[in-house]
C-alpha cells in the first residue's frame, strides 16, 4: 500500500507534478472565483430576460436598438484606429530605438510618465488644451492657420487624443522591449550578405519584429476598447461617442438593468475576442518561427 | 526609406539624421511637446486667480490647494488609495509570486490552459470583466467595501504580477536551491533565505508597477467602490463629472496631488527596472 502510493507519486512526478504545483492554488482559486465565475454568473444572468421574452431576449433587444448596436461601430471606430496608429507610430521609433542610442534611459523614462497619468487625468488636461480657448488653438490663430478655433474637444477627436495619449507609450515600450531583445547578428549576417539597410528592415527585422507588434497591436486595441473616462469627459457621451462601455454602465448603474448590463458585458467580451482571435490568426499566417535569435 | 548607403559602416546608428532619425525626432517630438504643454496647462491653472482666453493665468495663487483639500476630503481619499494600494501590491505578490515560481519552475500537463486562465485578464478591457464581477461582488455584499475594491483589483494584478516574476525567476539559478537543499534546508528555509534574497528586485519591480497601475486603475474601483472607497482617480472623476458647480482651478488642484501621487511610486520604480525590460527580457548587445 505505501509502496504502491509512493511509486504513484513518483510517477506523477516524472511528469512535473509534485507538491510545488499548490504554489499555484492560490492565483488560480482566486482567478477562479473573481474572473471565471463572474463571467459565468454574468452570462447566466444575461439569458435570464424579463417575463414572457425568449432567452436571449436581451440580445434580440440589444441589436434590435439602433442606439444600443450603434455602439460597438462607436466603440471599433475609436478603438481600431487608435490602435493602427499608436502601433504605426511605434514601429519606425522602436527600429531607430532598438539599439544603443543616446538618452534611451531618458526616452524610455519619459514615454512611461503618461501611462501613470491615467485616462481621467488626461482627459481633464485636454479639455483645457484642447478647448476653444486652450494654447493648442491659442497656437494655431496666432500663427494664422485657421480663423475660428478648432473644435477638438467633447468630440471624436478629442477621445482619439485621449486614446493616443495613453496608449501610444505603451504600444512602443512593448514593440521596443521585444525589438530590443532581437539578435543584432541577424542584421549583421543580412548585411554581410549584401542587403540593403531597407531589404533588412523589410525581411530581417521587421519579421522578427513581428511577435512584438502583435501583442502590442492586441493590448493597444483592448485599451483602447475600454475607453470609459475619457468617452464621458471629452467625449460627446450622448452622441458619437458613446461607446459601448457606456451603454452597459448605464444600463447596470442609471436603469438598475443587470441582465442588459450583463448581456452588453458578454457581447463586448466576444467582440474583443473576435478581434484579438482575427489578429492572432493573421499574425500566424504571416509568419511562423522563433521569437528572438536564431539559434540558441 | 533610409538614405544611409552601402559604403557606410552598415550597422551605424545614431550618427548624421537618416530618415528613420527624422521620423523619431518628428513623432517623440511632437508627441511630448503636446503632453509637456497639456500638463503644464492642468499645473498652471491650479495655480490660477483666474484664466481665460489668455496664454498665460491672470495672477498666482495656492488657494485652490486648500479649498480642494476641504471641499473634496483629499486626505480622506489619499488615506483611502493608499489603504487599497498597499493591500493590492501585498496580496498580488502574496499570491502571485509564488504561482511565479511554479511555473518557471515546472513543466506539467495543463500549464498552457492555467497560463491562458492567468493572461486573460490582460487581454481583455477591465470594464468587460468589471461590471459582471461588480454584480457578483453585490450579491455577495461585497460591492461598495474596501475588501471588494481590493478584490476586483487583483483580478489584472495578479496576473501581471504572475507574468513579470515568471521569466525573472527563471533566471534565477536553481543549482543555488540544489545546494541548500544538499546541506539540509528545508522546503519553507530555502524559500525564506535563499530565494526570497533572490528575488527582492523583481518583487520591488512588481510591487511598484502593481501600485502605479492601481493608482490609475479607473473602471474597476468606479464601478466596485461605494462613495467611502474611492481612490484619487475616481474621485477625479466624479468631480470632474460634476464640474460647473465647481472652479476648475480646484479640480486641476486635486489633479496635480493626482499626478504627484502616480509618480512618486514611478520614479522610485525607475530606479529599480528599465521600463524597456518589463515586457523581454534582453540579450546584452555587444555592438562594436
Amino acid at each position: 500500500m505505501a509502496e504502491h502510493a509512493r511509486s504513484l507519486r513518483e510517477r506523477l512526478a516524472d511528469r512535473g507534478i509534485d507538491r510545488v504545483l499548490w504554489l499555484l492554488f492560490p492565483a488560480a482559486a482566486l482567478l477562479g472565483l473573481l474572473f471565471v465565475y463572474p463571467f459565468v454568473y454574468g452570462l447566466g444572468l444575461s439569458l435570464q430576460p424579463n417575463e414572457g421574452a425568449p432567452v436571449i431576449g436581451n440580445y434580440v433587444r440589444f441589436f434590435a436598438s439602433d442606439f444600443e448596436r450603434s455602439t460597438i461601430w462607436k466603440t471599433l471606430a475609436l478603438a481600431i484606429p487608435a490602435a493602427a496608429i499608436n502601433v504605426g507610430l511605434s514601429i519606425p521609433v522602436a527600429y531607430k530605438l532598438r539599439g544603443p542610442v543616446r538618452f534611451k534611459r531618458l526616452i524610455t523614462t519619459l514615454l512611461v510618465m503618461p501611462a501613470t497619468l491615467g485616462t481621467v487625468l488626461v482627459a481633464e488636461g485636454l479639455i483645457r488644451y484642447f478647448g476653444p480657448i486652450g494654447w493648442f488653438n491659442q497656437v494655431l490663430m496666432t500663427l494664422g492657420l485657421v480663423d475660428a478655433p478648432l473644435r477638438l474637444t467633447h468630440n471624436y477627436v478629442g477621445v482619439l487624443a485621449s486614446l493616443i495619449i495613453t496608449g501610444f507609450p505603451l504600444s512602443l515600450l512593448l514593440i521596443l522591449g521585444h525589438a530590443s531583445g532581437i539578435d543584432p547578428d541577424l542584421e549583421r549576417a543580412a548585411a554581410t550578405l549584401g542587403a540593403e539597410p531597407r531589404e533588412r528592415f523589410r525581411r530581417v527585422v521587421l519579421p522578427l519584429m513581428m511577435p512584438g507588434i502583435t501583442i502590442a497591436a492586441v493590448l493597444a486595441f483592448v485599451a483602447a476598447f475600454s475607453v470609459f473616462p475619457s468617452a464621458v469627459m471629452v467625449g460627446n457621451p450622448a452622441g458619437e461617442t458613446r461607446v459601448i462601455s457606456i451603454a452597459a454602465y448605464q444600463a447596470a448603474f442609471e436603469r438598475f438593468d443587470y441582465p442588459m448590463a450583463s448581456a452588453i458585458a458578454m457581447i463586448m467580451a466576444a467582440v474583443q475576442f473576435a478581434i484579438v482571435g482575427f489578429v492572432f490568426v493573421i499574425r500566424g499566417r504571416l509568419y511562423r518561427g522563433t521569437t528572438s535569435g536564431a539559434k540558441g | 526609406m533610409s538614405v544611409i548607403s552601402t559604403t557606410d559602416r552598415p550597422l551605424r546608428r545614431g550618427a548624421g539624421v537618416s530618415a528613420t532619425g527624422l521620423i523619431l525626432i518628428v513623432v517623440l517630438g511632437i508627441f511630448f511637446l503636446n503632453l509637456a504643454a497639456l500638463i503644464l496647462g492642468v499645473v498652471l491653472n491650479s495655480f490660477a486667480t483666474s484664466w481665460f482666453a489668455t496664454p498665460v493665468p491672470a495672477g498666482l495663487t495656492t488657494r485652490w490647494y486648500e479649498y480642494a483639500g476641504e471641499l473634496f476630503q483629499l486626505l480622506r481619499v489619499l488615506q483611502t488609495t493608499f489603504v487599497i494600494g498597499a493591500a493590492v501590491v501585498f496580496m498580488s505578490l502574496l499570491i502571485g509570486a509564488p504561482a511565479a515560481y511554479a511555473l518557471a519552475r515546472r513543466q506539467f500537463p495543463g500549464k498552457r490552459l492555467l497560463m491562458l486562465l492567468f493572461l486573460l485578464p490582460l487581454l481583455v478591457a477591465p470594464i468587460t470583466y468589471g461590471l459582471p464581477l461588480a454584480t457578483a461582488l453585490y450579491q455577495f455584499d461585497l460591492a461598495g467595501t474596501m475588501a471588494g475594491v481590493i478584490l476586483a483589483n487583483l483580478v489584472p494584478s495578479i496576473p501581471f504580477v504572475i507574468v513579470l516574476l515568471t521569466p525573472f525567476i527563471e533566471q534565477i539559478d536553481e543549482n543555488l536551491e540544489r545546494a541548500a537543499r544538499m546541506c539540509g534546508a528545508s522546503t519553507l528555509r530555502v524559500f525564506v533565505k535563499v530565494l526570497i534574497p533572490l528575488m527582492v528586485p523583481g518583487l520591488l519591480a512588481a510591487g511598484l508597477l502593481v501600485l502605479i497601475r492601481v493608482l490609475a486603475m479607473f473602471e474597476l474601483t468606479f464601478l466596485t467602490a461605494g462613495p467611502g472607497e474611492q481612490t484619487l482617480v475616481v474621485a477625479l472623476y466624479y468631480t470632474v463629472f460634476a464640474a460647473g458647480i465647481r472652479p476648475s482651478q480646484a479640480i486641476d488642484a486635486m489633479a496635480v496631488i493626482y499626478m504627484l501621487t502616480a509618480f512618486i511610486p514611478l520614479v522610485v520604480a525607475l530606479r529599480f527596472v528599465d521600463p524597456t525590460q518589463i515586457v523581454a527580457r534582453i540579450k546584452q548587445e555587444n555592438v562594436r
